[in-house]
């Protein structure tokens, strides 16, 4: 293979020089009883010429890609510049190991400084991290920082925190003595404000909740954070959909102490699910609770400004099984994608792309809730998806649609069960006029 | 080389009414009273204003003053940083993968799944498993994962136990993983070799201890010849061993986990398989499991029925999901590439060729630099500062003056098991020639120490900047640009 680069020459040379006899005098430590006596049951090597049309063979079993589609759900198909992938490719991004190293690392480590400022301005919050996995690992990363802030054991959770969400966080509490409440939603597709007081008390440690919720609602994140804050509980904002915080007013401005969610609207591709990047930021007070790695200002001896990552006391390498998280590795390349975007995009931009989204998302409900048999299922305030409800089950209109080349959206039925015939549909600024009314002329023909 | 520009924060360079990027004209009628009621931002206070010329210059002049593995060796012992093949990268980005949404129906996913499936099989062939999931986005969040099988397979044998064992050479994530797990940790001292302390383990593998973790070869760069005592000892005593597939990178081909008794593991596709390491992410850590914990496993499981690829969410036995979707998957068409454009024999070249640049490496350096433990290595070695010490040198020292001859420094902040260390780990990608370069400047570097220490304590020389305060940092934090008012 192309990847080795040692002639033969240097092979014989260097085994002279290490004294051993052979390669395999190399690995004479390894019992012979357990080493592998034979090769491995894998395919002959592969040309770069074979490889791409393997991969694209395999690619080619991916139907999906000829269909025009409605899916969100936590996973968006936004515009992302071109220099977002030119930027982000280049080698001294890509091959560098985190930066333990400051004075050779000063690329990598200023953009985590801008990226933690940029999510700073996003969530409305002082401090942020460097990045987390993806915001399902963000939300139970929330759920165990609150718990060491507030000492309390019991969390209360949206129902409408993305369903996948919801089950990475009770895998993560599952063996740490932590309760996870759920409160449902209203007819608006808020949280169930009755619900709040006979739910969130004063053993609760946080109030977790997604804004825009997973069926697309805005919640009231002030009243929330309110009622949170009224039994000294921790108010956590979750966003799966990290575009919206271009035009919504920033969590942190409204009560939140913790927001943290998934950052893949902000220039990475969809990609089946990863790799996303999941952001979290806070108030100062908690600082020495945020997991993940962070960078901080500081200067050389000559007092020229550099950056290093720092605070790491909080951190496993040096805590060990204190430390506020486990982690290591993170999503760096994904933040820096990220931050290119989000500087690309600007203060204008950014802010436009949610208002399209938002307009064009209102345009897309007005007028497939206008087919006979079909309306809203909830009346409160959407951002760029919705969930429809539908005379005929999920499964059937689904076929129709997708007869007609059209992913029209995600069933609800399996992850919220008695929800009844709905589904979740989501309509980006990559969405045409012309698309959305060839779904709503689908979706006719389908249900009529 | 021209003079070097020092690149401000873009914060620094915004002003007002610059734009990189427009949209087009809105196609649908415009609603102005669009969510009313619901609190908006009247603008992103402070967010950057620039051009695409200057966001190109930006970023450009920022990558360059970043070393990287496409420039030189990155000898990171632990860390195993070799050069990630381009046509992967290529192959990731494919608008078939790319484009394509984690809430597809599996009918309109079937590459992505077959994918996925078909990296499942190759890792179960090299570790000598009976299943994996990709699940996991790094190797923390791979122990993690693994540890909470070995929990919920105890708990169906009627005891989860209450503590995991853990050798005192151990990466940090270790412990860390096994706490958030619930479990309390006990370390087990290493020995004169390096290795684990088969006396130790054996005290204190009690019938409370629900697993050792254990990583093999160790952070010594040497291999547990015990292992399958090792595994005997903890099986006899009902526990669980779990390996840190951190070092996987000496063994593929040669010697297979599964087959020295090992029960879960991890594999971190972001070393063992040449998926970039991205300046700190994004990685992948897939745990791979023998039978008894195959039910255990997170859902979805791929199932595969007459070449038809389905996801499997009835698994009453599950631990429940460790991440939303399905793990990293760009990761994991990198080191699915990896690992086809290698083919058997390559991958069995992984581990030879590993090792023979390591021991290259620890044969040139001896008698310059100390070994503590001068038991056999694998794919890295550890030296340390202890001879330079006396001239008042420290490893940080030799560090950062390894910058100054145009390399990247070695590990230094663990194995906490050797005082001031040097971990080398070179990987098998290397060229005689750069593997040259870095002994000669250790040499050399070794000379200085004793003939003109103040250079290397003043080291780097030729950086953008110097050595940093890091003491001032943690103490004021500043950790975000603010506008001055």
């Amino acid at each position: 293979m192309g990847y080795l680069s040692l002639s033969d020459k240097d092979k014989k040379e260097m085994l002279a020089r290490t004294g051993a006899g052979s390669i395999a005098d190399l690995f004479c430590c390894i019992p012979e009883a357990v080493r592998l006596d034979r090769p491995l049951d894998l395919p002959a090597a592969q040309s770069e010429l074979e490889l791409v049309r393997t991969i694209d063979g395999i690619g080619r079993k991916n139907a999906y890609a000829g269909q025009l589609s409605f899916l969100g759900g936590g996973a968006y198909d936004h515009f992302i510049p071109t220099v977002v992938d030119y930027l982000s490719s280049r080698g001294e991004f890509v091959s560098p190991y985190t930066p333990y190293q400051p004075e050779i690392s000063q690329g990598t480590l200023q953009v985590i400084f801008e990226y933690q400022t940029l999510i700073c301005q996003l969530t409305g919050l002082d401090i942020a991290n460097a990045s987390l996995y993806d915001g399902s690992t963000g939300a139970a990363e929330a759920v165990l920082m609150a718990q060491r802030i507030t000492n309390r054991d019991k969390v209360v959770v949206a129902a409408s925190l993305h369903p996948q969400y919801r089950q990475v966080v009770r895998t993560y509490i599952k063996n740490l003595g932590i309760e996870a409440v759920e409160i449902g939603y209203g007819p608006d597709g808020r949280i169930d404000t009755a619900e709040i007081g006979r739910l969130v008390d004063d053993r609760t440690a946080a109030l977790v909740f997604q804004s825009p919720n997973f069926f697309g609602v805005v919640e009231d994140v002030q009243a929330l954070s309110g009622a949170a804050h009224a039994v000294k509980a921790l108010s956590v904002a979750v966003v799966a959909e990290a575009v919206s915080l271009g035009l919504l007013e920033a969590p942190g401005k409204l009560g939140a102490d913790i927001v943290t969610g998934e950052g893949q609207s902000l220039g990475l591709p969809p990609s089946f699910g990863g790799p996303y990047l999941g952001f979290m930021a806070c108030k100062k007070e908690f600082l020495r609770q945020l997991p993940g790695r962070i960078a901080g200002q500081t200067v050389d001896k000559e007092g020229r400004r550099g950056f290093v990552l720092t605070l790491s006391t909080r951190e496993q390498h040096i805590r060990r099984e204190r430390a506020t998280s486990n982690i290591c590795t993170n999503q760096a390349l994904c933040a820096l994608r990220a931050t290119i975007f989000m500087e690309t995009l600007g203060k204008q931009g950014l802010r436009e792309m949610a208002w399209h989204n938002a307009q064009k998302a209102a345009y897309a409900a007005g007028r497939l809730s206008a087919v006979p048999g079909v309306k809203m299922k909830f009346t409160g305030p959407v951002f760029n998806e919705f969930v429809l409800e539908l005379p005929k089950p999920w499964a059937a209109v689904d076929a129709g649609l997708r007869a007609k080349g059209i992913v029209g959206g995600y069933g609800l039925e399996a992850d919220y069960p008695g929800i009844g015939n709905a589904a979740l549909v989501c309509v980006t600024e990559l969405r045409t006029k012309d698309e959305i009314d060839r779904l709503v002329r689908a979706l006719q023909e389908v249900v009529s | 080389m021209i003079k070097e520009i020092r690149e401000p924060l873009i914060f620094e360079i915004s002003e007002t009414g610059k734009r990189a990027a427009e949209l087009p004209v809105l196609d649908v009628p415009e609603k102005k009273d669009l969510l009313a009621g619901v609190p908006l931002r009247r603008e992103l206070e402070d967010f950057p204003e620039v051009s695409e010329t200057e966001i190109t210059r930006h970023f450009t002049r920022l990558s360059q003053k970043n070393y990287c593995v496409d420039m030189g060796i990155y000898p990171l012992g632990s860390c195993t940083m070799k050069y990630n093949p381009k046509v992967n990268e290529r192959l990731a980005a494919h608008p078939a993968f790319a484009a394509s949404h984690p809430l597809a129906a599996d009918d309109l996913v079937q590459g992505n799944l077959e994918v996925l499936k078909k990296l499942e099989g190759f890792l179960c062939e090299i570790a000598g498993m009976d299943a994996f999931t990709l699940q996991p986005a790094a190797g923390a969040h791979g122990e993690l994962t693994g540890m909470m099988l070995i929990r919920a397979a105890l708990e169906a044998r009627g005891d989860a136990r209450k503590h995991v064992l853990i050798p005192d050479s151990a990466h940090g994530t270790n412990p860390s993983s096994a706490h958030i797990c619930g479990y309390k940790v006990r370390e087990i001292k290493s020995n004169e070799k390096g290795t684990i302390d088969l006396a130790s383990l054996e005290e204190a593998m009690t019938d409370e201890v629900a697993a050792l973790m254990v990583t093999n070869p160790n952070t010594l760069g040497v291999f547990e010849s015990d292992i399958c005592r090792i595994a005997e000892i903890v099986h006899t005593k009902g526990g669980l061993v779990y390996m840190d597939g951190a070092n996987m990178n000496a063994l593929t081909g040669i010697v297979r986990p599964g087959d020295m008794g090992v029960d879960v593991m991890h594999i971190n596709l972001h070393k063992t398989f040449s998926t970039p390491h991205g300046g700190g992410g994004p990685g992948s850590g897939p745990v791979g499991v023998k039978k008894e914990l195959e039910p255990f496993l997170p859902v979805p499981v791929i199932a595969e029925k007459g070449g038809r690829y389905a996801l499997d969410f009835d698994r009453p036995g599950s631990i429940g999901r460790v991440r939303a979707f399905f793990g990293n998957f760009g990761v994991i068409v990198r080191a699915l590439c990896y690992i086809l454009s290698l083919g058997h024999r390559g991958v069995r070249e992984i581990a030879e060729f590993a090792v023979l640049n390591a021991n290259y490496i620890r044969k040139s350096l001896e008698g310059d630099f100390d070994l503590k433990y001068t038991t056999a290595s694998m794919h890295e070695c550890v030296f340390s500062d202890k001879i330079q010490k006396a001239f008042g040198v420290t490893n940080l020292d030799i560090s950062k003056r390894l910058i100054d001859y145009g390399l990247h420094p070695p590990t230094m902040s663990f194995p906490l098991i050797v005082p001031g260390a040097l971990m080398i780990e070179p990987t098998e990608t290397e060229s005689r020639r750069d593997l040259d370069l870095f002994i000669d400047a250790m040499k050399a570097i070794a000379k200085e120490a004793k003939e003109n220490p103040d250079i290397l304590h003043s080291a780097p020389h030729v950086t953008y900047v110097g050595r940093l305060d890091e003491v001032a940092a943690a103490k004021f934090p500043v950790l975000r640009w603010e506008k001055k008012t």
